[in-house]
């Protein structure tokens, strides 16, 4: 037996803490940290809604492994975008070069 | 509260701690080692949800692959080690921010929290068999996208890596 509410407020929390981190950082690399708290939000969310419904299904398992996958594709492409960006004007995402 | 749900609130107290300082550490190389600790507590956080594939691989890819090149992209744009306010936002920004998220917090759970319910449920387990059969048999499609998905990525950052920075000036 398990209760559905802790897992949810912990993805919620971990939701909110990585809007802060995207919205207080200025280290481009530190707010992409910031975005891979809220996936993890995500994927928390599904697993707990996989492993509290009353029906027996996979996609409560499925779709974090998609997740996961499509956050790493994501985190390749910003951080070669970060690194253009780092050569041309420096690491602060609010500077205007 | 039965024995999961201590095991749940352990790992999950342990990942938010970790990705509070994540996201509010003045190391910078710290933040991404403080990432390490949320993303491997989130994968205990799967295993007592009873995910057992999820916190494999969240454990293979996240904290494998994912963390080691965010440390890499530290590394190669020269981010000081050691505590750094070169970047650092003003507490004006910071203020704003948390109240920004605090509200986000505020109505995400004030949608999800009744949804989910207060009673106990009966925990269920997901089957590795079940699972890969539903992979490779409803999911099939959407799984062969992502494989070109990541071929996409890998060709489309090694594109963008190595043009030339625009640096504002015509010859650049």
């Amino acid at each position: 037996m398990i209760h559905a509410w802790p897992a949810v407020v912990l993805a919620t929390c971990l939701i909110g803490i990585g809007a802060y981190g995207v919205l207080a950082r200025r280290n481009a690399v530190l707010v992409l940290i910031g975005v891979e708290l809220i996936l993890n939000g995500a994927n928390v969310l599904f697993v707990a809604s996989g492993a509290t419904v009353s029906v027996p299904s996979t996609a409560g398992s499925v779709l974090p492994l998609f997740i996961i996958t499509i956050a790493a594709a994501e985190v390749v492409v910003a951080l070669a975008v970060v690194l253009l960006a780092f050569r041309a004007s420096g690491i602060d995402v609010t500077e205007k070069s | 509260m039965t024995a999961l749900d201590v095991a749940l609130v352990g790992f999950g107290l342990l990942a938010l701690a970790g990705a509070l300082l994540a996201v509010t550490t003045r190391h910078i190389v710290h933040a991404a080692l403080w990432l390490v600790v949320a993303l491997g507590s989130l994968a205990g956080v799967y295993l007592v949800l009873g995910a057992e594939i999820v916190a494999l691989v969240q454990l293979l890819v996240y904290v494998g692959a994912i963390v080691v090149l965010v440390l890499f992209a530290l590394m190669v744009t020269r981010s000081p080690i050691g505590p750094s306010r070169d970047h650092a936002t003003s507490p004006a920004h910071r203020g704003v921010a948390a109240v920004i998220a605090a509200g986000l917090v505020a109505l995400l759970l004030a949608v999800l929290l009744p949804i989910a319910g207060s009673g106990a449920v009966t925990r269920q387990v997901t089957s590795n068999r079940a699972l890969g059969a539903d992979l490779f048999g409803t999911w099939a499609w959407p799984f062969e996208l992502l494989s070109l998905l990541l071929l996409a990525s890998l060709v489309a950052a090694l594109a963008i890596a190595r043009s030339r920075a625009v640096t504002g000036k015509e010859d650049a």
